[in-house]
């Protein structure tokens, strides 16, 4: 389970950070002491409590673990993503890419154009490629600093395929 | 061949600058071992038993003389002096220093040579048959396809961590010379009814723990759909791919537990959602490709040479290596040659300083400055006018580079083994050697057609499912062992081997080796090849030779 961090990237700025994430055993019950906060609850009990979630006055968002599909957020054909202000997406290690592909799916697919958030072993030498499947907030690690992690936008100037910052392969634009 | 424009440049100071980077920090106990690991791999260094080793891409094989001579460069300022050619056609050396690969990685650029995605879980180098665009029976050169591919994988953000390695293969000839079926996305370059050109689509192929022969998902794909249709796949791979178990990990395994037809169906409904978008090639950028790749400037000679004629005539030994070592041009009056590295006593695919800047050297004189390395750890030069070969043959003996053995017995694909690899279980540059040894050049010229695959474990790198004769060093208590598979082949046909029995160990090799060749000499009929006879007449001959009648009783040797 990730750990929420006191500070965040958000389109490569480092701000303060208001959200709360909830572990994946979390009860309803537990809502009542985080009603005006930020929160993102975990997929099953995003899906499993959506009535209570909406009734919320706190800003709700919902985190998908590596291994969870993001198509299981349409949860009928009414559904409007956009309707969810964050979606954070899991990394239980950096080494699992699963959430790379989330997140371009996510935004290509899904047409998700609310804040993507990147948690749990964020770290900077995979910021760039984060950055470029669609993430615009990091939630780093505890350990990682702040500033080496801003320098890793500018790791490579352009790349050569197609990706969400950059939806023009680089053969249509050199 | 290709070469780079600003864009690409760019895109390589600055990993160089990254990777410096990243070591600085991994040096300063700023990366721990565990997030340094993936980082170094995808710039191809690994830490081996005596050394790190670093594997330089060479794309589909292709390199320039220029290349060619920085590579000299580099084995002899930051290793031992030699180099060692790999069946992803790429080159590896065995003893850099860690803190001086970024260092390495400069001198490349320079040449517009890298090391980036050689290793690691990642998208590797993509290779193709060594004779594309300069073979006599060919639908269409791969080359600008594959450097399509080669930049589509190149930091691809979404497919920098996949469950594991990835291999892409593509075959634009019609005699398969790129191991085509095993690759993880095997593509074959094919024509529609139309005439339009496109591809005849594989996955889930490899070697490694489990061999498989890769399965068919599309029988034509058309070309401008190429890059949404590998981003498909590998999005379909990424996400699903097992990372529970490393040994289950590739596509091959997914492909099987999911079945054919459903692994397609997800493919084309994901395909689906990218297909005609930006990724869609373009004909402009197909034809900026294909540019790099036109024929060179060749003279218009006559088909045949009175030269070469008279050489051959005039020179047995030179007819030998000519007969061997010189494949049929689609140009009259040119020949391709494959330079074998591959004389007994040299490593397999290894080459010395001397020899890469010599090879360089005529590349220059005979061949247009280019070489082409080939999965079976060779090198080829690809356009030479066949008034030149006999001269040609004469430079290469001054440097110990005229082996006549392409495609026999003693050209064998070989890993580094257990002298070099951590990985390996036993070791294999020995055995190649008394395989070598044992036989005389006359007899391996009476076998004829044999390839003989050597790998030091499991992990399959020298091959050994594929080669009519396959060697697998196995490790049992302690001891090397080395387990024997017979009719395997890489080719249009291919076929994974089957283990004849129980191991044997490093001494009995050379006699075992005979004996089934002796089996094969006995029973071929007419002109077969090794590998026809052996379809015919089965294990069983080779088995009752081996191991007596009693094949199956030898309960004391292990397995």
């Amino acid at each position: 389970m990730p750990a929420s961090s006191e500070w965040i990237i958000k389109d490569q700025t480092v701000v303060s950070n208001s959200w709360r994430i909830l572990e994946a055993e979390v009860g309803v019950d537990e809502l009542a002491d985080m009603e005006q906060q930020a929160i993102l609850a975990p997929l099953d009990f995003w899906l499993a409590e959506r009535s209570t979630l909406q009734a919320r006055k706190g800003l709700t968002g919902v985190w998908l673990d590596s291994n969870e599909k993001p198509g299981s957020l349409i949860v009928d054909s009414t559904f409007d993503i956009n309707e969810i202000p964050l979606i954070a997406v899991n990394f239980p290690v950096f080494s699992d890419g699963r959430g790379y592909s989330t997140a371009r799916a996510l935004r290509q697919n899904l047409g998700y154009e609310g804040d993507l958030m990147a948690i749990g072993d964020v770290l900077r030498d995979q910021v760039f490629y984060l950055k470029r499947c669609g993430f615009n907030i990091l939630m780093p690690r505890a350990d990682q600093d702040a500033e080496i992690m801003l320098t890793a936008f500018a790791d490579f100037k352009t790349g050569y395929q197609a990706s969400i910052d950059q939806p023009e392969p680089l053969f249509r634009r050199r | 061949m290709y070469r780079y424009d600003q864009y690409d440049h760019q895109m390589l100071a600055d990993r160089v600058a990254q990777f410096r980077d990243q070591t600085q920090r991994y040096l300063a106990g700023q990366l721990s071992d565990a997030e340094f690991l993936p980082l170094r791999l995808q710039n191809g260094l690994y830490i081996q038993r005596l050394a790190p080793m670093l594997r330089i891409a060479i794309p589909y094989g292709m390199l320039s003389s220029r290349q060619m001579r920085k590579l000299a460069y580099i084995a002899d300022h930051y290793d031992k002096g030699y180099g060692h050619l790999t069946t992803r056609q790429n080159i590896q050396f065995n003893w850099p220093h860690l803190e001086e690969v970024p260092d390495i990685l400069e001198h490349l650029a320079e040449v517009e040579m890298h090391a980036i995605q050689t290793s690691g879980n990642c998208i590797r180098n993509t290779t193709t048959d060594q004779f594309a665009g300069v073979s006599a029976d060919e639908i269409t050169d791969a080359r600008p396809y594959c450097e399509i591919i080669r930049q589509w994988s190149t930091f691809h953000p979404e497919f920098a961590f996949l469950p594991r390695k990835f291999k892409i293969a593509v075959c634009g000839t019609r005699h398969d010379q790129a191991a085509t079926q095993v690759h993880d996305i095997g593509l074959y370059m094919v024509r529609n009814a139309a005439g339009e050109l496109g591809f005849r689509v594989l996955v889930g192929g490899g070697l490694g723990r489990t061999p498989v022969i890769g399965s068919e998902i599309r029988s034509f794909l058309p070309e401008q759909h190429l890059l949404s249709y590998l981003d498909a796949i590998l999005r379909v791979y990424n996400q699903e791919g097992r990372r529970d178990n490393k040994y289950k990990a590739r596509i091959k395994i997914l492909v099987r537990e999911t079945g054919v037809e459903q692994f397609r169906d997800k493919v084309e409904a994901e395909w689906l959602t990218v297909k005609d978008g930006p990724m869609t090639l373009t004909q402009d950028e197909v034809e900026r490709c294909r540019g790099f790749f036109h024929d060179p400037d060749y003279k218009d000679l006559p088909g045949s040479s009175e030269l070469l004629k008279r050489a051959l005539g005039g020179d047995v030994m030179f007819a030998a290596w000519h007969d061997q070592n010189v494949s049929a041009h689609k140009r009259p009056g040119y020949a391709i040659v494959t330079i074998c590295a591959k004389k007994t006593g040299y490593a397999p695919g290894d080459l010395d300083a001397a020899q890469m800047q010599f090879i360089a050297d005529l590349a220059d004189q005979y061949s247009f400055g280019e070489m082409r390395i080939t999965h079976t750890q060779n090198v080829v030069l690809a356009d030479v006018e066949q008034d030149k070969l006999y001269d040609l043959w004469q430079a290469l003996k001054t440097h110990d580079l005229q082996a006549d053995n392409l495609g026999l017995l003693s050209d064998m694909i070989c890993c580094p083994g257990g002298d070099f690899c951590a990985l390996a279980n036993a070791k294999s540059i020995p055995i190649a050697e008394s395989i070598q040894r044992r036989f005389s050049h006359a007899e391996l010229r009476e076998i004829g057609k044999l390839s003989l695959n050597i790998s030091g474990c499991m992990n399959a790198c020298g091959h050994h499912h594929v080669g009519n004769i396959g060697i697998l060093g196995v490790d049992k208590k302690g001891e090397e062992f080395y387990q024997v598979s017979l009719g395997g082949s890489a080719s249009n046909d291919t076929a994974l081997g089957k283990i004849v029995g129980p191991a044997f160990s490093q001494d009995e090799i050379p006699d075992v080796i005979e004996k089934i060749v002796s089996v094969y000499k006995q029973q071929r009929s007419g002109g077969e090849e090794f590998v026809e006879t052996f379809n015919r007449i089965g294990l069983d001959p080779f088995k009752a030779a081996l191991y007596g009648d009693k094949s199956n009783s030898r309960a004391s040797r292990p397995a």
